[in-house]
């Protein structure tokens, strides 16, 4: 293969996940990236809620993170663990209150990558779950109300981070540079 | 969306047993936002590549989307990597849709392939595709799928591969039949198959749906016509090819995935091959 530029090709179109997605995508040990109660685990948890602040029960939530040193994961196996790799990737189907949770270590870095997905989302929502007390140049640019839509809180269980798909409370939701409009 | 071009619809009655509003209300509204996108295309020459995170003919949408701009950020961190997946994650024969359940599924036996690349055109390569998809009579094996379209006991309708060093992806699948859903009556989902896709980096993680070529549902269906531009729809279409169709075996399709650019300046050397 040559080096020499040729026409860019222009991205595939995002659509909805729909709602018959749940025996395919979810799979056995998906939301736990560590045995829940082992050394270092937390619970990062939340609801997914509608424009109304009405649980959506058929969303699908994703984590993308780092280890508890800050290093990015390179280990394959997060469809079938092994119960010692961290991967760093874990998926979770909503249950019937919109709830979903992951039992993870708190990442080295300031955040969690989170992707959204469910019918009546015709593409994938990308967002940030900061750990308490961050900041960065992301947050310092977003009025204090926004901002607080990226921010996990720390709760008997772990760290909670619910998601607002609109309304009064919606969550900042990230596009990146060259991303498709 | 705010779209001054956009007229409101006249009132149509909804259907008197369904309650539900009829195809020709959709169609208004659909070729409503068409001719809006035409005008703005023609006007400022910006086309849209991607679909509408708004669009109200899409029902479920309504509470669902986001109503404030999306805030544009450089990647950075664990954004600028995706999760490794190997053999250990994914079974090949886990690409054959049509041997799971020990026995033939009914329909037509087809292979889909093609190539996931990044916005540059680099092959992404030994990545994760998941695909899901109702069966030949447009069933779905969920439990929500009220369809009354028999299931097939040799069907599951879900495979999940690898792509090669080349960044192909190949399954072996039925081909799926269209369904009814509640979005209005009388509404049909053209035939289709859903795709879930990671790229090198997660910001191109993308959950799409690939249809079929010729298909008359797709003019008709608000998920597909979310995505406005018409150069941009055709990109969810596979191409029939004849060169993949096997003798005496099954036909044949083709569809590339186009992720969006990666932004990590190539560290690993077998990325710049
Ligand atoms: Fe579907």
């Amino acid at each position: 293969m040559t080096s020499t530029p040729t026409s860019t090709p222009t991205s595939t179109p995002g659509q909805t996940a729909g709602p018959f997605f749940h025996y395919a995508l979810p799979y056995d040990g998906d939301h736990l990236l560590v045995p829940p109660g082992s050394p270092g685990a937390t619970w990062l948890h939340g609801t997914v809620r509608d424009g109304e602040g009405t649980p959506v029960p058929d969303a699908l939530v994703e984590v993308w993170q780092s280890d508890a040193a800050g290093e990015v994961p390179r280990l394959a196996g997060s469809l079938r663990r092994d119960g010692r790799s961290f991967t760093g990737f874990g998926r979770c189907a909503t249950d019937a209150e919109g709830r979903y949770g992951f039992s993870t270590l708190v990442p080295g870095t300031p955040f969690f990558a989170v992707a959204v997905f469910a019918r009546g989302l015709l593409h994938r929502l990308a967002t940030r779950a900061y750990l308490p007390g961050s900041s960065d140049a992301l947050l310092d640019a977003l009025p204090a109300e926004r901002r607080a839509t990226l921010m996990t809180t720390e709760d008997a269980h772990g760290l909670r981070f619910d998601v607002h798909l609109q309304g009064p409370h919606e969550t900042v939701f990230l596009t990146y540079p060259g991303e498709a409009g | 969306m705010a779209d001054p071009m956009t007229q409101p619809t006249p009132p149509t009655p909804p259907h008197p047993t369904t309650g539900l509003e009829p195809q020709a209300a959709l169609d208004a509204e659909m070729a409503a936002i068409s001719s809006s996108y035409a005008a703005t295309l023609d006007a400022t020459g910006a086309s849209e590549a991607g679909v509408r995170r708004d669009y109200p003919p899409y029902r479920s949408s309504r509470l669902r989307h986001p109503t404030k701009d999306p805030h544009q950020v450089d990647p950075e961190g664990i954004e600028l990597w995706s999760p490794v997946f190997g053999a250990r994650d994914v079974d090949p024969l886990e690409a054959d849709l049509t041997i799971q359940r020990g026995g033939e599924p009914q329909g037509e036996r087809m292979v889909v392939t093609g190539r996931v690349v990044d916005g540059d055109g680099r092959p992404v390569r030994r990545q994760l595709v998941e695909i899901w998809q109702a069966n030949a009579g447009g069933r779905y094996v969920h439990q929500r799928d009220q369809h009354p379209a028999p299931l097939d006991p040799h069907f599951t309708g879900m495979g999940r591969c690898l792509t090669d060093d080349d960044g192909t992806y190949r399954f072996t699948t039925i081909r799926p039949g269209p369904y009814p859903w509640r979005n209005h009556h009388n509404a049909w989902r053209p035939g289709h198959i859903h795709f879930s896709v990671f790229g090198t980096q997660f910001t191109q993680r993308l959950v799409t749906q690939m249809y079929f070529p010729g298909d008359p549902l797709t003019a008709l269906d608000p998920i597909c016509q979310a995505v406005v531009d018409p150069a941009a729809r055709a990109r969810l279409v596979a191409a029939y090819d004849h060169d993949v169709t096997q003798h005496e075996w099954a036909t044949g399709y083709r569809w590339d995935i186009v992720l969006t650019g990666a932004h990590r300046t190539p560290l690993e050397p077998e990325e710049d091959a």
